[in-house]
Formats: structure tokens, C-alpha cells, sequence
């Protein structure tokens, strides 16, 4: 009786654990942690244009190119939004895009640090979708990455 | 105030509305490969490179002696093509209130002639004016006509006055009324809370080299081909061939707008 | 005329900071109101694709037509000479840019997007009567600042008149300006009409000569100040002038539009069969704020009594709300007429009545925020005639009028 108390203990120490971590399991499922370096981005030398540029200058292209798309109809460019965030989403271990402006992606640690509020993703998708997004969806499910709002099976979605 | 940047979990895209269209795109002609987002098998999906010009001058014809009664698939089809059926009515509000305040790109009306007592039914949408009262009242600018006579909202500019909305003579414009999350609701029309919208022609379609817009091609595969869309300013055109064949009006033409959508037999 | 000498209002501080605190309550409610507005979307109001302005616009539309009136007692003494108004040209002045101040940030607060106000400040279609009314109502308010500071500052007495002058004509335009808002709209059958504007402008007289007196009585009793009949007398009976032209207005636009029979339809629905808004109109536009305050103003005996005087520009505003009620929702609510000749069975909002009447309840949020306005307004005034020296230390007969102090020096 003496010695079995300790074994006891130890199973039911085991079996807490097991359940904490089963738990924890489903919470890592809650909040997709970004594997960094799986943007397409990461991949690349610079942006569409020379990076230091970019840092100081791309919300002049973007407001340029709306006005462009929205105005003139212009689609053929590597200034679009969507383009932006076909390179720069990442994506979690599960192969689902991390919004592109979620907090410590790509554009929330520049923005988040200079206090700049981001309005665009009010309305636009922070995740491939739409023509230029969908080619980079298709070839992201064909290298068995997928896209969330391609998922039709319900229950895999993080219980929040 | 806005929620835009606190998006740090991974949002629940509603199953119900995917279900839903997804049994609906199972009838498309077009491939459906997520709510919204249709993947065109058109062989040309070749983005514009070059800005419009007027060229091209988009436009409708409507015939409302083919327009069933009881039929809706040019607003269903409108819908889902533009985000609209992915929106949810506010927790808490009238069905009816939301039919009210939710966008209505294209409706339709039904009509009794006061003599005759005949039952006319059409849709009505944006008529695409030549010289839009939505486009004069707009502070901002940001109604405004494109090259390609196509009328819509720079939304990066509209401040949601709605002023546009009070003077268009169609009811044509629709306000967002509530909070739209935009990783739940991928489309090819992006929206916000509090700015003014109204039917583009699809011009994420027209842009891409497409031809036909979402209900004039719901109601072709409905069988009933009251809508016929395309350029007026070519004489080859569907739309163009079909206004030589019947007699059109514009709808209250007295107002001399020019729209480029027209209406028959009514 | 004896040198006017003009006085801080004296209340005694608790008083004063007591009323500070209930407008500084009511109009924190409204900005309240408007955050969740602009936070949880519109839905929350009672406004629809359909009913897409409505209680925020009246109290906004009100106030800034009352504002543009509330200077019409300067510009009386200034451009007109009348000197019993001189005195009351500072009160006026001030009065007016707080009315405006009120209004335009209920229209502000309203906006689908009020954090693009900088776009809209910045991006301009000037075929649009609203791009024009931005620097309307924005220069107004310069303008009789500057205006102020000629009356004000001793230095600056020689640009009086033509500050004044630029500040009357100013404010014509900006109230026809706010009337175009709705008379320049084709597509609605109570609006395209060039008596809009004109319209406005009389409804701003009476609106702003109402609210001015009960300012000028209410100031004048909790401090004691002699206010005399001449001054009263003079103001009250211009309201009723005023209201009598609104009336004839009112009743031009309506002959003109039962003469058409195109216009019937929304003739019989604001006269007749609207409901409440025919209510508003006949009780609120008529009767309230027309015929009832006329009467008062104008009788022998109730005319020169100044619990009455108070009530009757008490009616005018309460009138003036109802008519900006009609004039703003009725006629969104009238459904427009696309096809002549037909009646419409279903829309395709999911109206539930034959005559396709657009359904609009105003809602709480709404109210709020249009009261905050108000609030916002007297706010400005309060702090206004405390701080600065707005009000003439006594508007007494003697004072004002100098053949009533010739007169009474004779006797």
C-alpha cells in the first residue's frame, strides 16, 4: 500500500498533465502562429522596388495606384494591394494565411512602432484573395499550403 | 476606434454562408472556388494594363416583358458575385430594417399599369447615367463616371454623406450600415462600415477582359434573357444588336441623364 | 444714442457653472451617441438606404439655418441703420457662430466616415452645393469673427460696416446655399424648386430671431439687467413679420405644386394622408411655429406680455424642428416616381404599405446627437457672454432709444 500511493500519485500526475496539454493544444489552434520566413517575400532580395524605397515611400505608391486601378482601371501592375499581400503574408503551420496586418506580421511592426494607423485592411482582405491572391492561392494549395477561406470543412477553424 | 488593426486571432469564416453559396455555385456556369470568388474561364483573363478610355461605353438592356415574375436570380447571382450575400443582418435587428439597410445593387420591382391593370416586373439597378445626379451632388468627388461611362464610389474618398443617395433618382446607392470584416467576407468588392456603394457593371469582370456581368448571365441560365449587357458604342455588340431590334426608353427619361442602361416593354 | 457700455453676464459662479455643467452633460451625451454611431455602424438608427438623413439633419439643418438668422439682428443695426439694434449686434454675432458650430458638428459626427473630415476638406467637386457650403459655413465663421473684432475692438471701429456688409451678404448666400442642398435635387418630388433657397433664407429670420430673444430674455432676467420694450417690442414684432413671409412661402410652394397634376401624389401624402408627417406640418409648420406665435406677437395685450413673447419664439423653434422634420424625412420618406402611371406593388425593400412609404422611426442615438448640437450651441454662448463683453449692461429704454431719454429728460 505504501509504495503504490506514489504510483498513484505519479498516474494521476501524468494523466493532469496529458489533459493541461491536450487543452494547450487547442488553444495553440486559437491564435496561427506565423512561421517566420514563410512569406513569399522571405525568398526574395527586394521588393518591387529597391527596399529603402519602399520603406519611406510605399504608402505614395499605394495611394498613386488606387487611384490608378480605382479611376483608370488599371489591374497589370506589381503596385497593387493584393500584390503587396501576396509576398508578404505568412502563413502558420497549418498552411493558413496570417492576416498580412495582424499584430508582429509584416505591416504591424513598422505601423505599430511609428503609431501610423493602418485603415486599409477596413475593407480590404489582409489575406490572398481576389485574382492576383487567388494565382498565389492556387499555388500555395498546390504546395500544400492552405488558404482559410478555402477551407469548407467546419472544425478546423480555431475555436474563438 | 476601428478594429482594423486588433486582428490578431484567426477569424471564424461563417460555414453557413459558404454552405450556402457554395450549394448555389455548384449551378454556376462559372467555377466557384470560395465565396466570392469565382475563377473565370474565360481564356482571356488578362488584367488591364492600359487606362479606359471612352472607347467602350458600357451598357444594359432590360426587357421586361421576359422578366419573370417571382424570379430572382439576377439579384441572387449579384449577390454572391459581390459579397453581398456574405453580409450578416446585426444581431438584434428587424429583418425587415436589415432588408432596408443592407446593399440592394440590383432589386426587383413590380409594377401594376393603372389603366390597363397589366403586371410588369423588372429590376431595377444603377442606370449608369451619362450625367449622373449622383456624380453633381458628390462633395468629395468620389461618385464619379469612369471613361467607360461606368458610375461608382471611390470609397478611398467618400466620406459617407450620402448625399449621392438623396439625389439619385433611382434609389440606386446603397450606405454600409455596419461593421464588415473583410477576412470574412473575401470578394472581389472590397467594403467598409460607412461609405456609399452601388452596382459597377462587375467591373472586377470588365477589367479582366470579361464581357458579361453576374446577373446577365444568371438570368441567360435561367433561361429567361431579359438582360443584355455590353458596349453600345459597338454596333456588334449584344447589347447594341438587341436596342436595333426593339423599341427601348430610358427610365424617366424626362430627366435627359442618358443612361446606359435601358428598358423595353415597359 | 448714450454710449452703450457692455458687461460680462454677472450670474453668480455656481449658477453659471452649474448650467456650464448640464450643457457640458448634454452635449458629452450626444458625442457619446455619435460614437456608437460611428463605432457599431448606422444601423443602430432608425436610417435606411431609403431614409438616408434623418433626425441628426433636422436638428443640423435647424441649427444652421438659425445660425445664418441669429446675425440678421447685427446686420439690422449695421446695414440697415436701425440704431435700437446696434447694441445687440455683439450678442448676435457670437450668437450666430455657436448656432453654426452646433449644427455643423451634429452633421459632422453623422458622417459615415467623420475621420476623413481632412479628405473632405481636401478633395473637392465644386459642382456640388455641399463642396461649396464647407467654405460657407467655415468662411461665415470667420467672417463674423472679424466682424466681432471691428465691433470690439476700438481700433478696428472703421471696418464696421463693411465687415458687416460682407457678413450679411455672406450669410444670404450660405442659407441659399443650404436650401439648394434640397432645391438643386431633381429626382425628388418635395424638392426640385427654386423656393428652396428663399424659403430657407425666411425660415432662418424666423428661426434665429426665436432663439435670439429667448437668449436675450433669459440672459437678461438671471442677471438682472433692464431689458426695455423698445428693444423687446421692436424684435418681436419682426419675428412675426418674418413668420407671416414664411407662411406665404409655404403656401406659394404648395399652390404651385397642387396646380401640377404630377405633384399630387406627394401633395396629398405632406397635406393629407402622410400621417405624422402631415401632423408635423399642419401643427407643427402652420400652426406651432406659424399662426399660433403670429397671433401672440401681434395681440394687443398677450403681445406685450413677455412670458408670452417668450412662449410664442418658444413655438417658432419647437415649428421650426417639425418643419425641418417634414421637409428633410417627409420627403424621403414619399417614395420617388419612377414610373408614372403605374403603382408600384413591391420596391423590393420589403415595404409593408400600398403607397410604398418608406418606414423611418427616429431613434434614440440619433435624437442624442442632434440635442448635443444644441447643447454644443449654448454651450459656446454661455461661455461666450461670460467671458467676453457681449451683452450691454442695460438695454433700457432710455438707453437704447434717445427720443425716449430726450422725453423723459423733458419731464
Amino acid at each position: 500500500m505504501n509504495r503504490a500511493k506514489p504510483l498513484k500519485d505519479l498516474g494521476l500526475a501524468l494523466a493532469l498533465a496529458g489533459a493541461v496539454s491536450a487543452l494547450a493544444g487547442c488553444d495553440e489552434d486559437a491564435t496561427p502562429k506565423a512561421i517566420e520566413g514563410s512569406a513569399k517575400a522571405a525568398k526574395l532580395s527586394s521588393c518591387v522596388r529597391p527596399t529603402e524605397f519602399m520603406r519611406h515611400n510605399h504608402m505614395e505608391l499605394i495611394k498613386h495606384q488606387r487611384n490608378l486601378t480605382v479611376h483608370q482601371g488599371i489591374r497589370k501592375t506589381d503596385l497593387s494591394l493584393a500584390g503587396c499581400i501576396d509576398c508578404h503574408v505568412q502563413y502558420d503551420a497549418r498552411g493558413r494565411a496570417v492576416p498580412v496586418n495582424a499584430e508582429g506580421q509584416f505591416c504591424d511592426k513598422c505601423h505599430d512602432y511609428a503609431a501610423v494607423e493602418l485603415t486599409c485592411f477596413q475593407c480590404h482582405a489582409a489575406v490572398p484573395n481576389g485574382p492576383y491572391g487567388q494565382a498565389s492561392a492556387e499555388r500555395a494549395a498546390r504546395s500544400g499550403h492552405r488558404i482559410a477561406a478555402l477551407d469548407t470543412e467546419s472544425g478546423d477553424v480555431g475555436g474563438q | 476606434m476601428w478594429e482594423g488593426n486588433e486582428m490578431s486571432e484567426h477569424s471564424q469564416v461563417p460555414d453557413v454562408g459558404r454552405r450556402r453559396f457554395l450549394g448555389m455555385a455548384a449551378g454556376a456556369a462559372t467555377a466557384s472556388i470560395a465565396p466570392g470568388v469565382v475563377l473565370h474561364t474565360l481564356a482571356e483573363a488578362e488584367p488591364r494594363s492600359e487606362a479606359v478610355t471612352d472607347k467602350v461605353r458600357w451598357g444594359m438592356l432590360i426587357d421586361a416583358s421576359k422578366c419573370a415574375e417571382g424570379c430572382d436570380a439576377c439579384v441572387r447571382a449579384c449577390n454572391d458575385e459581390n459579397g453581398i450575400s456574405l453580409m450578416e443582418k446585426p444581431e438584434g435587428q428587424s429583418p425587415v430594417k436589415w432588408h432596408q439597410q443592407r446593399p440592394s445593387w440590383i432589386r426587383k420591382v413590380r409594377l401594376k399599369d393603372n389603366l390597363t391593370g397589366q403586371i410588369t416586373t423588372l429590376p431595377m439597378l444603377c442606370q449608369h447615367c451619362e450625367t449622373p445626379p449622383c456624380v453633381d451632388v458628390c462633395p468629395t468627388g468620389a461618385s464619379f463616371k469612369r471613361a467607360d461611362g461606368i458610375v461608382m464610389v471611390d470609397r478611398h474618398i467618400c466620406i459617407g454623406c450620402r448625399y449621392c443617395m438623396m439625389g439619385c433618382p433611382y434609389n440606386a446607392r446603397s450606405f454600409i450600415h455596419e461593421n464588415i470584416e473583410p477576412r470574412e467576407h473575401l470578394t472581389h468588392t472590397p467594403r467598409g462600415k460607412g461609405c456609399v456603394e452601388s452596382c459597377n457593371f462587375c467591373v472586377h469582370r470588365l477589367d479582366y477582359g470579361g464581357t458579361t456581368t453576374a446577373c446577365q448571365e444568371a438570368c441567360a441560365r435561367e433561361g429567361h434573357e431579359a438582360i443584355v449587357f455590353g458596349d453600345l458604342n459597338d454596333a456588334e455588340s449584344p447589347v447594341s444588336k438587341a436596342l436595333a431590334e426593339v423599341r427601348s426608353r430610358q427610365i424617366r427619361e424626362d430627366l435627359q441623364l442618358n443612361t446606359g442602361v435601358r428598358y423595353s416593354g415597359v | 444714442m448714450k454710449k452703450i457700455s457692455y458687461l460680462e453676464w454677472s450670474v453668480p459662479s455656481p449658477r453659471y457653472w452649474a448650467l456650464l455643467g448640464v450643457l457640458a452633460l448634454v452635449a458629452g451625451v450626444g458625442v457619446l451617441s455619435a460614437y456608437f454611431m460611428e463605432h457599431d455602424g448606422h444601423w443602430i438608427t432608425g436610417m435606411t438606404n431609403l431614409v438616408v438623413w434623418g433626425t441628426p439633419h433636422v436638428f443640423a439643418v435647424f441649427l444652421i439655418v438659425a445660425a445664418s438668422g441669429a446675425l440678421n439682428v447685427a446686420s439690422i443695426g449695421t446695414v440697415f441703420g436701425r440704431t435700437p439694434y446696434k447694441p445687440l449686434a455683439r450678442l448676435s454675432s457670437v450668437l450666430a457662430v455657436a448656432l453654426l458650430a452646433g449644427g455643423l458638428a451634429v452633421l459632422v459626427l453623422d458622417l459615415g466616415r467623420p475621420d476623413r473630415l481632412i479628405v473632405a476638406m481636401t478633395h473637392y467637386n465644386f459642382k456640388s452645393i455641399f463642396a461649396w457650403n464647407i467654405f460657407l459655413y467655415t468662411g461665415f465663421m470667420a467672417i463674423v469673427l472679424a466682424y466681432l473684432f471691428t465691433q470690439m475692438e476700438r481700433k478696428a471701429g472703421g471696418y464696421y460696416k463693411p465687415a458687416g456688409f460682407g457678413a450679411f451678404v455672406w450669410r444670404l448666400i450660405l442659407t441659399t446655399g443650404t436650401g439648394s442642398i434640397f432645391g438643386f435635387l431633381v429626382s425628388r418630388q418635395a424638392y426640385d424648386s427654386a423656393l428652396m433657397a428663399p424659403w430657407f433664407i425666411l425660415m432662418s429670420f424666423a428661426f434665429g430671431m426665436a432663439i435670439f430673444i429667448l437668449v436675450l430674455l433669459y440672459t437678461y432676467k438671471e442677471d438682472d439687467r433692464e431689458l426695455g420694450d423698445v428693444v423687446l417690442f421692436r424684435l418681436k414684432n419682426v419675428l412675426g413679420l418674418f413668420l407671416a413671409a414664411v407662411l406665404f412661402f409655404t403656401a406659394i410652394y404648395h399652390l404651385t405644386k397642387l396646380y401640377g397634376t404630377k405633384y399630387h401624389g406627394v401633395e396629398d401624402f405632406i397635406l393629407l394622408s402622410g400621417g405624422i408627417y402631415t401632423l408635423f406640418f399642419w401643427l407643427g409648420h402652420v400652426l406651432l411655429g406659424g399662426l399660433v406665435p403670429m397671433g401672440i406677437v401681434w395681440h394687443p395685450v398677450l403681445g406685450k406680455n413677455r412670458a408670452w413673447i417668450a412662449s410664442a419664439a418658444g413655438l417658432v423653434i419647437l415649428g421650426g424642428l417639425m418643419t425641418m422634420y417634414v421637409v428633410i424625412i417627409g420627403a424621403q420618406a414619399y417614395p420617388l416616381q419612377v414610373f408614372p402611371g403605374k403603382t408600384v406593388l413591391d420596391l423590393g425593400y420589403d415595404i409593408g404599405n400600398p403607397g410604398q412609404i418608406a418606414p423611418y422611426v427616429p431613434s434614440l442615438p440619433e435624437f442624442l446627437l442632434g440635442l448635443g448640437g444644441v447643447a454644443i450651441a449654448l454651450l459656446i454662448t454661455v461661455a461666450g457672454v461670460r467671458m467676453l463683453k457681449l451683452l450691454p449692461e442695460s438695454l433700457a429704454d432710455a438707453v437704447v432709444d434717445p427720443h425716449v431719454a430726450a422725453r423723459s429728460a423733458g419731464k
